[in-house]
C-alpha cells in the first residue's frame, strides 16, 4: 500500500511532463500571438466615419445593416502588406454578393487618394479613421485586418494579416455564400 | 502568417506619430497617477511583453490616450479595464482576471506551497523506520573510525 | 572547404557521441572494462569534434564567407569583428553548435577532471551526456545545419541588425549557455545514479562542483542579460516576466535548490530522492527553454524564427530526455531509502525550507509561463500573465527565503535552538526596522512591498556579515588574527557567505529601483532647466548626427557637477528600425537615467528617471557568482574517494 503510495507520487513529475507534452504539440504550428477577436457574433460597434473629400460619404454603422453582407477591409497607404492584398481585394470586389469598405486607418486622406489613385478602388465607401479610434472599438491592433459583417450588422469573422487566395477559398467565401441566404 | 504580422507591425511602427508627439497628462495629478497605474496593467499588443505605459509604439499611445479619457469621464479601474476588454479581450491585461478558468492560476502557488509543505510536515512526524542496532565495532574497526572521523564535520 | 569539413566534423561528433551513449551503459551493466573506459576516450573525442566544427563555423565568420547560408543570413561585412564573431551564436543553427559545444566541453571536462568518481559511474553519466549530445547534432545535421551553402554565393550577407551589436547582447549568451548546458551534468550524474539504484551521499559531493560552475555562468548570464535590457530598452526596466527570461529563471531556481539539497544528502543521507528528481528538472528546465524560443510556441522577444517541424523535433527530443529520465525515476526512486535524522528546526530544516520556498517559486514561473498556452488549448480563451501575477505570487515567497537565507547558516546540523539564533540577530532585527522606518521617512510613499523587501534584505546583509564575523573570530583575534584566519576558512563557507549576501545586495537594488524610483515625463525645450533626484539639468537642445549605419537625433543634458548626458534615438536605414540609446549616470548611490523622445511641438519628449540604487542589483548578482566560483576552488571539492591500489578500477562504486 505504502509501496503503491510511494510509486505513484514518483510517477507525477512523468505524469505532468506528459501532459505539458501533448499541450505543447497540439500547440505547433499555431501563431501564438494571433489574437482572435471578442467581437464574434456581436453587432458592429456604432460609428459615422467621413469620407475621404470634405463632404463626400464616408461610412457608418447604418451601412452596415442596409441589407447585404459587408465585408470590411482596414487598410493604410503606409502599410506593405497592404499593397500586396491589393489586388487580391480588387479580384474579390468584382464577385457578386457582398460588399467590399474599405477603412482607411490613421490615414492622411490625400495619401490614401494617392494610394487608390496608383493601386485602383476596390471599395464601395471607404470612411477615413484619421485617429484610429473607431478602429479600436473594432479591437483593430495591426494592418491589414478584414472583417465580415452579416445582413443584420454583426460581426462574424476577423482575419489579421493579407488575405490570401487560400484564405478566401477556404474561409471568406464559403462565410459569405452562407450569410447572404 | 507570422511573418505577415511582423511585417504588419513594423508597418504600424513606422508610423510617423500623427497625434502629438508626447501624451498630454491629465491635469489633475491624482487622475493622472491613477491613469498611469492601469497603464502599466494594459498590455501593448504589438509589442513583446511590454505595457502600455513603457512602450514607444502608436497603439500604446492612444490606448494610453483611451485610458486617460476614460479616467477623466470618471470612470473606475475596473470600467476602463472592461472597456478595453470588450474590444480586444482578457488578453491585453497583464494581469489575469480572477475567475473560474484562472482559479488553477491564482490559488496555485499557494495550493503548492501548501500541499508540498504539508507532505514534508507529514513525513516528518511518522516515526522513523526503526533500525536494526548495527552490530558492535570489532578494536581494530574502532580505531579506523577514530581515523576516518578526523576529517569529519568541518563547516 | 572548412565549412565541409566542419560539417564532417559535426557528422562525426555525432556518430562518437553515439557510440557514447551506448557502449559504456552495456560496459558497466557487464563490467566490461573497455567498455566502460570507452567513455573518457569518446567524451573528449566527441569535444574536440564539436570544437573544431564550432571553429570552422567561426571561420566563416570571421572572413564573412557568405557561400555559407548561416553566415549570410546573419552577418555582413560592415559589422564590426567582435560582432562577426558573437553573431556566430545569435541565430538559431548557431547558438544549437553553441549548445552542442558546452555539452561536449562539460562532459570532456567530466572525462579528464573527475577521476575522483568511480569508473563505472563516469562512465555511466558520459553515456547519459552522450544520448543528449546524440539528440541535439541530430537535431542539427538533419534540420538546423549551419554550414549549408548557397551556390551562387552572395556577395553581401544580410546580418546587419543593429540590437544585436551591442556587448551586452552579444556575450551574455555564452554564459547562459554554460549554465543551462552545465546543469545536464547533474542531468547525467542523477540518471547514473538511478540506473545504478543508489545515490550514495558521496554523490552529492561529486554532483556539487559541476552544478556550481554551471549556476555561477548562468547567474552571470542572467545578471548580463538583464543589465543589457536596462540600458538598451529605454525606461529603465530590467525584468520583465518574458517567457524566455523565465525560461532562463526556472533552472537557476531549480539549481539552486539542488546546490542547497545535495548538501543535505551529503551531510544526512536522506533528501536523496527528492534531489534527483530536482537535477532531472532542473536540465528539463534548460531544455524547456531551448523549446520554447525555437518551436514558435510562445511569443517572446527573444523567439528565434519559429519553425512547426524543428518545434515537432524539439519537443521529441525534450519528451525523450525528460520523459525517459522521469520513467526511471518513477521505477527507481521509490526504492531509494531515506537516511538519518534531523530536526525540524536545524540547518538541514533551514535547507528543505529553502527547498519548499525555491521549488514553489520555480512552479509559479512555470505556471505563469505555461498557464496562457493550457487555457488556450483547454478553452480556446486567450489570457495574459503579466508582471502583475509574478508580483502578487512569486515576491511573497521571496520573503521568508531571504529571513531563512539568514538565519538557516547559524543554525547548528541536526539540533538547533531558534529561539538562541534569534537572541543572537536581534540587533540585527532592531537595526532592519530601523533602516526601514528611515527609509520609509525619506521616501514617503513608496509601496510597502518595496519597504518590506528592504528591511528583509537589509536583515539578511547583516546576518551574513554577523556570522562571518563569528566565524573569523574577530572580536577574540582581532583583525589581524581574522584575516590570517580567513585562509584557512573552508573556501566552501566563504562562497556561501559571499552569495548569501550577493543576495542581500540585489534585493536592496531591486526593492530601490523598483519602489523609491522617481520620474519626469515631460516636453522640454532647449534651455530649460530642471532640479531632480539632486541634480540640477538643462536641455540643451537635440542636433541630428549621423553615425556609421544611422541617424541620431542627439539630444543633450547638462547636468551639474557631472557633465552632459547625451541620449539618442537612432534611425537604421538596413534594416529599417529604430533604438533608442538612453544616457545614464551611474554612481553606486543610484542611476540617472535620460531619454529623449520625438519632437512635441516646439520641444522634446524627455523621460529623466532617478533609480536608487540600482546598479546593486547586477552588483549582487556579480556578487552571487563570484560567492560561486570561491566555493568551487574549495580543496575539499576536488579531494575525493581514497584510490584503492589493490582492487582493479572495474569494481562499481565506493
Amino acid at each position: 500500500m505504502k509501496g503503491q503510495f510511494r510509486f505513484l507520487l514518483a510517477a507525477l513529475p512523468l505524469a505532468v511532463a506528459i501532459g505539458l507534452g501533448g499541450l505543447f504539440y497540439d500547440r505547433l504550428g499555431k501563431n501564438p500571438s494571433e489574437l482572435p477577436s471578442v467581437l464574434i457574433g456581436k453587432p458592429a460597434p456604432e460609428f459615422d466615419l467621413p469620407g475621404l473629400d470634405p463632404g463626400q460619404p464616408g461610412f457608418a454603422t447604418a451601412d452596415l445593416r442596409a441589407g447585404s453582407v459587408t465585408v470590411v477591409n482596414v487598410f493604410a497607404s503606409w502599410c506593405a502588406p497592404c499593397r500586396i492584398e491589393h489586388p487580391i481585394l480588387t479580384k474579390l470586389a468584382g464577385q457578386p454578393g457582398f460588399r467590399l469598405v474599405g477603412l482607411a486607418y490613421k490615414d492622411k486622406p490625400e495619401a490614401t487618394k494617392a494610394f487608390l489613385a496608383e493601386l485602383g478602388n476596390p471599395y464601395a465607401l471607404i470612411g477615413s479613421d484619421l485617429a484610429g479610434r473607431v478602429a479600436i472599438d473594432w479591437g483593430v491592433y495591426g494592418v491589414p485586418e478584414t472583417y465580415v459583417v452579416s445582413k443584420q450588422g454583426e460581426i462574424m469573422w476577423k482575419h489579421v494579416g493579407e488575405l490570401t487566395d487560400e484564405v478566401i477559398a477556404r474561409e471568406l467565401q464559403p462565410l459569405v455564400e452562407k450569410l447572404a441566404q | 502568417m507570422k511573418s505577415l504580422f511582423l511585417a504588419a507591425t513594423l508597418a504600424f511602427a513606422a508610423l510617423p506619430a500623427l497625434a502629438a508627439g508626447l501624451d498630454q497628462p491629465l491635469p489633475d495629478p491624482a487622475q493622472e497617477a491613477k491613469a498611469r497605474a492601469i497603464a502599466k496593467e494594459i498590455r501593448c499588443l504589438v509589442c513583446q511583453n511590454e505595457s502600455i505605459d513603457e512602450s514607444n509604439a502608436d497603439l500604446a499611445a492612444d490606448l494610453r490616450r483611451i485610458v486617460r479619457e476614460r479616467v477623466a469621464a470618471g470612470d473606475d479601474e475596473a470600467a476602463v479595464k472592461r472597456y478595453l476588454v470588450e474590444r480586444y479581450g482578457e488578453w491585453v491585461l497583464l494581469r489575469p482576471p480572477f475567475e473560474p478558468s484562472t482559479w488553477a492560476l491564482w490559488f496555485g502557488p499557494a495550493a503548492i506551497l501548501l500541499v508540498a509543505g504539508g507532505a514534508i510536515w507529514l513525513r516528518r512526524r511518522r516515526p522513523a523506520p526503526a533500525e536494526a542496532a548495527p552490530a558492535p565495532l570489532s578494536a581494530e574497526e574502532e580505531a579506523r573510525l577514530a581515523e576516518l572521523m578526523k576529517d569529519g564535520d568541518r563547516s | 572547404m572548412i565549412a565541409e569539413l566542419g560539417h564532417f566534423a559535426l557528422i562525426l561528433a555525432f556518430t562518437v557521441a553515439c557510440a557514447q551513449g551506448t557502449v559504456p551503459l552495456f560496459g558497466a551493466w557487464r563490467g566490461h572494462l573497455p567498455s566502460i573506459r570507452l567513455a573518457d576516450t569518446a567524451a573528449v573525442l566527441q569535444f574536440v569534434l564539436v570544437a573544431g566544427a564550432f571553429a570552422a563555423l567561426m571561420h566563416a565568420y570571421v572572413t564573412s564567407d557568405f557561400s555559407v547560408a548561416n553566415v549570410y543570413a546573419n552577418s555582413h561585412s560592415q559589422k564590426p569583428l567582435l560582432y562577426k564573431i558573437t553573431g556566430l551564436w545569435g541565430n538559431h543553427e548557431g547558438s544549437l553548435l553553441l549548445w552542442a559545444f558546452m555539452l561536449s566541453l562539460f562532459g570532456a571536462m567530466v572525462a579528464l577532471f573527475g577521476r575522483n568518481l568511480p569508473d563505472s559511474f563516469r562512465a555511466r553519466a558520459l553515456a547519459v551526456q552522450g544520448l543528449v549530445g546524440v539528440g541535439f547534432m541530430a537535431f542539427m545535421i538533419f534540420t538546423s545545419n549551419p554550414f549549408l551553402r548557397m551556390d551562387p554565393a552572395p556577395l553581401e550577407g544580410q546580418g546587419l541588425n543593429p540590437i544585436l551589436q551591442d556587448p551586452g547582447l552579444a556575450f551574455h549568451p555564452p554564459f547562459l549557455y554554460a549554465g543551462y548546458v552545465g546543469i545536464s551534468i547533474a542531468f547525467s550524474f542523477a540518471v547514473a545514479a538511478l540506473i545504478e539504484g543508489r545515490v550514495p551521499p558521496s554523490w552529492a559531493r561529486w554532483v556539487r562542483p559541476w552544478t556550481l560552475a554551471a549556476w555561477a555562468m548562468l547567474t552571470i548570464g542572467i545578471t548580463g542579460g538583464s543589465y543589457w535590457a536596462y540600458y538598451e530598452l529605454g525606461w529603465g526596466g530590467f525584468w520583465f516576466w518574458d517567457p524566455v527570461e523565465n525560461a532562463s529563471l526556472m533552472p537557476w531556481l531549480a539549481a539552486t535548490a539542488l546546490l542547497h539539497s545535495a548538501i543535505v544528502v551529503e551531510k544526512r543521507d536522506t533528501l536523496k530522492s527528492w534531489t534527483i528528481l530536482l537535477a532531472i528538472v532542473a536540465f528539463s528546465l534548460s531544455l524547456l527553454g531551448t523549446f520554447l524560443v525555437r518551436s514558435g510556441v510562445l511569443t517572446s522577444v527573444h523567439a528565434f524564427a519559429s519553425d512547426p517541424e524543428r518545434g515537432f523535433f524539439i519537443l521529441v527530443f525534450l519528451g525523450s530526455v525528460t520523459g525517459g529520465a522521469l520513467t526511471l525515476y518513477a521505477i527507481r526512486a521509490p526504492a531509494l531509502k531515506a537516511g538519518g535524522l534531523f530536526q525540524t528546526i536545524s540547518r538541514e530544516g533551514a535547507l528543505v525550507l529553502n527547498n519548499l520556498l525555491l521549488a514553489t517559486a520555480t512552479a509559479t514561473v512555470l505556471l505563469g509561463t505555461l498557464y496562457p498556452l493550457i487555457l488556450d488549448v483547454l478553452t480556446g480563451t486567450k489570457v495574459s500573465v503579466g508582471p502583475p501575477f509574478y508580483n502578487a505570487t512569486f515576491m511573497p515567497l521571496m520573503v521568508p527565503l531571504i529571513v531563512a537565507l539568514g538565519i538557516g547558516p547559524l543554525l547548528p546540523w541536526k539540533r538547533g535552538d531558534l529561539f538562541a539564533v534569534l537572541d543572537r540577530l536581534k540587533f540585527i532585527a532592531l537595526a532592519s526596522v530601523v533602516a526601514a522606518a528611515l527609509v520609509l521617512w525619506l521616501t514617503m510613499d513608496a509601496p510597502l512591498m518595496a519597504i518590506v523587501a528592504f528591511a528583509f534584505a537589509f536583515f539578511l546583509a547583516g546576518s551574513v556579515i554577523l556570522e562571518f564575523v563569528d566565524r573569523v573570530r574577530l572580536r577574540q583575534l582581532g583583525l589581524a588574527g581574522a584575516f590570517r584566519r580567513l585562509f584557512t576558512l573552508p573556501r566552501g563557507a566563504i562562497g556561501m557567505s559571499l552569495a548569501h549576501f550577493g543576495m542581500a545586495v540585489s534585493v536592496i537594488g531591486i526593492a530601490a529601483a523598483t519602489g523609491f524610483a522617481q520620474e519626469h515625463l515631460g516636453v522640454m525645450k532647449a534651455g530649460d532647466t530642471l532640479d531632480f533626484g539632486g541634480y540640477h539639468l538643462t536641455f540643451k537642445g537635440v542636433e541630428q548626427v549621423p553615425g556609421p549605419n544611422y541617424t541620431a537625433a542627439r539630444g543633450t543634458v547638462e547636468v551639474e557637477g557631472v557633465g552632459l548626458l547625451q541620449p539618442e534615438t537612432r534611425r537604421f536605414v538596413a534594416p529599417p528600425m529604430e533604438t533608442t540609446e538612453s544616457a545614464i549616470h551611474s554612481t553606486p548611490w543610484g542611476d540617472l537615467y535620460v531619454v529623449v523622445g520625438d519632437k512635441a511641438g516646439e520641444g522634446y519628449a524627455t523621460r529623466i528617471y532617478w533609480k536608487p540604487f540600482v546598479i546593486w542589483i547586477w552588483a549582487g548578482g556579480v556578487i552571487m557568482a563570484f560567492g560561486g566560483f570561491v566555493s568551487l576552488s574549495d580543496r575539499r571539492l576536488r579531494v575525493g574517494a581514497p584510490i584503492r591500489r589493490a582492487a582493479p578500477a572495474a569494481a562499481p562504486a565506493e
